[in-house]
């Protein structure tokens, strides 16, 4: 079953606390039940993402690696 | 090619009686310190955690508004000259700020911002905007106000009301607090 994005979110190049904070700010104009793509390259954001996950009940449905691209799927709770 | 992937490290468990505040003393207006202060700040809106910063005593320079009166050309705020002294020694806004060491008369902060944009680290000008934007309860410190001659006017837009040590207690009670 694939999974439809309803915004896919380019944070490539950004330093902390950018991905994150532009990842909330995203989820916030979206629906509950939306699906948020977002792509960064800084390997701290990476324990970020899931933490943030975690903590805010939104759910990381996928998480990928791409050349120096890391890649997460998030539905809005 | 795309794999899937593990974090190479496990990310810190979440607690679910963890507080969902977070209140910040912001007492220094170094470059160094005002960074992690507003970092923090923002991520902690981001994690949706209701977010207050108290600035005092050096830390609410950085709340000057960064135009001409009142950044680094010729701030002369104050009533008397001891406050007129101050504020022409003790730049305020957030364009100007100072490193606590390897400062080298304004050599490090300008080497630190070089920096900072090879690597997309947001300033502290940048990170202001978003605390505001998104929601972080930003309070000077009245006393402080007083004591430096800083006015109302003199600071930016889009902040609490002044207040002081009790409310900002207050405010802490059941949160994560950080004095930076």
């Amino acid at each position: 079953m694939s999974i439809t994005v309803t915004q896919t979110l380019d944070l490539k190049g950004l330093s902390c606390p950018m991905p994150i904070v532009k990842t909330a700010q995203a989820i916030k104009a979206l629906q509950s039940g939306d699906v948020l793509e977002a792509l960064a390259t800084d390997p701290g954001s990476v324990p970020d993402f899931i933490a943030w996950c975690r903590s805010t009940g939104n759910e990381l449905m996928e998480q990928t690696k791409e050349a120096d691209v890391f890649r997460f799927v998030i539905r809005k709770r | 090619m795309t794999e899937e992937w593990e974090a190479p490290h496990p990310a810190p468990t979440v607690h679910e009686d963890a507080p969902r505040k977070l209140v910040i003393f912001a007492w220094s207006g170094d470059l160094d310190k005002v960074w992690p202060q507003l970092i923090l700040a923002t991520t902690g809106a981001a994690m949706g955690m209701e977010t207050t910063v108290f600035f005092t005593f050096w830390g609410l320079f950085p709340l000057l508004k960064n135009d001409k009166k009142h950044g680094r050309n010729r701030r002369l705020t104050g009533e008397n000259w001891m406050q007129k002294m101050l504020s022409s020694m003790n730049h305020g806004g957030t364009e100007h700020l100072k490193l606590s060491k390897m400062n080298f008369a304004g050599m490090g902060p300008w080497m630190m911002g070089k920096l900072a944009d090879e690597h997309k680290v947001a300033s502290p000008t940048q990170l202001m905007e978003l605390a505001r934007d998104m929601g972080v309860h930003m309070v000077p410190c009245q006393m402080t106000m007083d004591l430096m001659g800083l006015a109302r006017e003199d600071l930016i837009d889009g902040l609490e009301e002044p207040a002081g040590a009790t409310s900002a207690l207050l405010e802490a009670q059941g949160a994560i607090t950080l004095f930076i």
